[in-house]
């Protein structure tokens, strides 16, 4: 019951980042519809009011903006000339491959650490609650703060990881200014930055597992990666299925921490659908950001809205 | 009751003046006019450059706020980049810019939509004393709309002579010599060329400083490309991709050009670990004025090399100049007309001269590069003299595309080829010339 609640928090909160669907709509949605005869109409008017004119007007306006090609001083319609130019974007297939690059292995990284860091925070460590907050402390800090940091910790001469690799005899390659490594280490420092908020999550799953399961378990003799195996991962899968969530859709609207670190670069190597949105934008290119930010919103729903409805499902059949 | 509903009219009150006042706040002065004793302040809007906007205009209000009475200066900054692009555009846009706008001649000026928003200054006295390649660069066909304030530069080859001294080398007259050159550099245990792609900005240079050569070899190139004509992966403008790949494929970079930045470099130069930069003679005389003034005397320029040695001579840009927007009216407009014949004279140019290292000779008559001016000024002199600079391609046509500096440090680095490189700028430029509503693309 109580990882059930947790699970629904956690499952609101992704939603209310990606701003889509509301996953609690089953349940809830029956109550409230009760509810409803009691409140007028003017009772909804205010946020009627909010909703319509900062999410309605601008998402509407956003779809005509695309199809036009305007400045601050006018504007032409051109039709779908936008999306056809923002196909052609030489950047952009390199955009969408490293998006999804960048999205699967944080993700995927950040599932396998986050349960190996739970499993270790879970047990009698030393100093475990001091541990603990050592591990989340990361997720804490700015992503700016953090992507500056990294930026000059990985310099390829006077790095300090480099420095530090030296001294063991290894010559540490171009962390950020290999065109074939900038996208791995932008990810990797992902990864040490969001790892804390994976652990924790799955500290609540394993926490909330019935002792009884685990001692019965040794009881008819087994051993501690057999316990692992058929009682913490199996009983774990709603912490799981939160991680790969918030983690995939974190990785997929990744922004900032590339573009503290790389700007993109060397050269695109390391662009995301986003950097490349953002970098139209810059340059003056209004209409064809505009398209771009339309094609993303696409893309997004058609991921997050098959998403959360098999797990909707999932979560009202236990 | 009573109490409660005057509180909250109190609250409302304070909330719409405040609002009211934040409003007055970012919507300059222009309103305001001349003020109870008949003084007019102006307000003007420059970049927050620390060292080329700042200390240049901390200066130039000084001066002209203390020789005269009815009228006052002050600024106001904005962002470099293109986020100080978006704004000056959106104030522009609302007519909520300053009195007087402090930008970028060349293409960027022609981004305002000059003709609609600024005032056309083409019956001004002081149109006499600019020189052409300054009219060329803020005019349009209906007007001419910025004053210059500040030296032209030189997209230009920096190099250091005590390197050329010690191994008896010459100033190359072509790409084949330049790299020759380098040869024997590298053989020297020294650095041949310093390349810096922390800063992408950095790696334009070779492309932008080609546009002499390009032009020297097709005098109506720049137009050809303003109507879509003439393209960078065609010969003689592809030159500029090539020499970048031919560096790279040599080996002639610093090891750390992936992550050096633009100090990194200059420093590489002032201490003699690198003998060629390829870089603005304006930054290059800001830095070497302020961090390494040492080192000025063996710092100096050259053009780029093209492939023939005919061709010779310096790619220069303008400075930045001044503009009277639309929005200015009435004394105010004849008070910035006023500024703006001040900022035309020798006294003008004297304190411009004073308040930061200058990058080259200033574009307007009765005004001389100043005494201690960094020395590579003086090996620009002569090109001047003969006549043999050309503007760069961003002064001669509106368009500039965004991702160039991607894309040099793409080739500059190897990943992709130069042909590559080309075709990719040429495809970007597509964009800012549909952009600007170009005709033939």
């Amino acid at each position: 019951m109580k990882r059930e609640k947790a699970m629904m928090a956690t499952a609101t909160q992704s939603a209310q980042t990606t701003g889509q669907l509301d996953v609690t709509a089953g349940s809830v949605k029956k109550k409230k519809r009760g509810l409803d005869r009691y409140y007028p109409l003017y009772f909804h008017i205010p946020a009627g009011v909010f909703f319509v004119v900062l999410f309605l007007i601008p998402t509407v306006a956003s779809f005509y903006f695309s199809l036009t090609r305007w400045t601050l001083f006018d504007m032409e319609f051109i039709g779908l000339d936008n999306f056809v130019q923002f196909f052609k974007e030489p950047a952009l297939i390199t955009g969408f491959v490293n998006t999804f690059i960048y999205a699967f292995v944080t993700s995927g990284t950040k599932v396998i650490l986050g349960l190996a860091l739970a499993v270790l925070l879970t047990s009698q460590v030393l100093g475990r609650n001091y541990l603990r907050s050592v591990v989340f402390f990361p997720v804490l800090v700015s992503t700016i703060g953090v992507g500056v940091t990294w930026k000059v910790l990985l310099d390829p001469q006077d790095g300090l990881v480099n420095r530090a690799l030296e001294v063991v005899g290894i010559r540490g390659p171009g962390w950020l200014t290999d065109p074939h490594l900038a996208l791995f280490s932008v990810a990797g420092v992902d990864v040490w930055k969001g790892v804390g908020l994976a652990t924790v999550i799955y500290i609540s799953g394993i926490v909330a597992i019935p002792s009884e399961y685990v001692e019965a378990a040794k009881m008819d003799g087994a051993g501690s990666w057999e316990i692992f195996r058929n009682i913490t991962l199996p009983l774990c899968r709603p912490a799981t299925v939160t991680v790969i969530i918030l983690s995939l859709i974190g990785g997929l609207r990744s922004f900032d921490l590339i573009w503290a670190m790389t700007r993109g670069g060397p050269g695109f190597s390391s662009d995301v659908i986003a950097s490349v949105i953002y970098k139209q934008y810059q340059a003056g290119f209004y209409g064809l950001s505009t398209a771009g930010n339309v094609v993303l919103f696409l893309v997004i729903a058609l991921i997050v809205i098959p998403l959360n409805m098999w797990l909707n499902r999932k979560g009202q059949r236990s | 009751m009573r109490t409660r509903q005057s509180i909250a009219t109190v609250t409302a009150v304070a909330l719409v003046s405040a609002l009211g006042l934040s409003a007055c706040g970012t919507g300059g002065s222009s309103e305001s006019g001349a003020s109870a004793d008949g003084v007019i302040t102006l307000s003007i809007y420059i970049d927050s450059d620390p060292l080329t906007s700042i200390a240049l205009w901390d200066s130039l209000v000084e001066k002209f706020n203390s020789s005269h009475d009815k009228i006052q200066i002050s600024y106001e900054t904005h962002p470099g980049g293109s986020e100080g692009d978006n704004l000056v555009k959106t104030r522009l846009a609302t007519g909520d810019m300053n009195d007087l706008l402090w930008y970028n001649s060349g293409s960027l000026l022609k981004a305002l939509r000059p003709d609609e928003t600024l005032v056309d200054l083409s019956d001004q006295e002081w149109t006499d004393k600019v020189n052409d390649n300054w009219k060329q660069a803020v005019s349009t066909d209906s007007g001419l709309y910025e004053l210059p304030v500040g030296t032209s530069f030189a997209f230009g080859m920096i190099y250091n002579k005590d390197i050329y001294k010690n191994l008896g080398l010459k100033i190359p007259r072509s790409w084949d010599e330049f790299m020759a050159n380098n040869e024997k550099i590298k053989a020297a245990g020294i650095t041949p060329v310093v390349q810096t792609y922390s800063d992408t900005w950095s790696s334009q240079i070779p492309v932008l400083g080609d546009a002499y050569n390009v032009m020297a070899a097709d005098p109506d190139w720049a137009d050809k490309y303003t109507a879509n004509k003439a393209k960078y992966v065609d010969e003689p403008a592809i030159q500029g991709f090539q020499h970048m790949q031919d560096v790279f494929d040599r080996g002639y970079m610093n090891d750390d050009f992936a992550s050096a930045t633009y100090n990194d470099g200059m420093k590489m130069l002032a201490e003699g670990t690198g003998a060629h930069y390829p870089m603005l003679t304006s930054n290059a005389a800001a830095a070497i004025g302020q961090n390494y003034p040492d080192a000025d005397s063996k710092i100096g320029v050259f053009p780029i090399p093209s492939d023939s040695p005919e061709i010779n001579g310096l790619t220069i840009g303008t400075p930045k100049g001044m503009s009277i927007p639309k929005s200015t009216k009435g004394d105010k407009l004849k008070a910035a007309i006023e500024v703006l014949n001040w900022l035309a004279t020798p006294q003008a140019c004297e304190a411009i001269g004073s308040a930061i290292p200058v990058g080259g000779p200033f574009v307007i008559d009765g005004c001389d590069v100043p005494e201690g001016a960094a020395s590579l000024i003086s090996d620009m002199t002569p090109y001047f003299d003969e006549g043999k600079t050309g503007l760069a391609l961003e002064f001669l046509s509106p368009i500039k595309g965004p991702s160039l500096e991607q894309i040099t440090v793409q080739v500059g680095s190897g990943i992709s080829s130069a042909a590559e490189g080309a075709a990719l700028y040429d495809q970007d430029v597509e964009k800012q010339a549909q952009q600007l509503g170009l005709k033939g693309w």
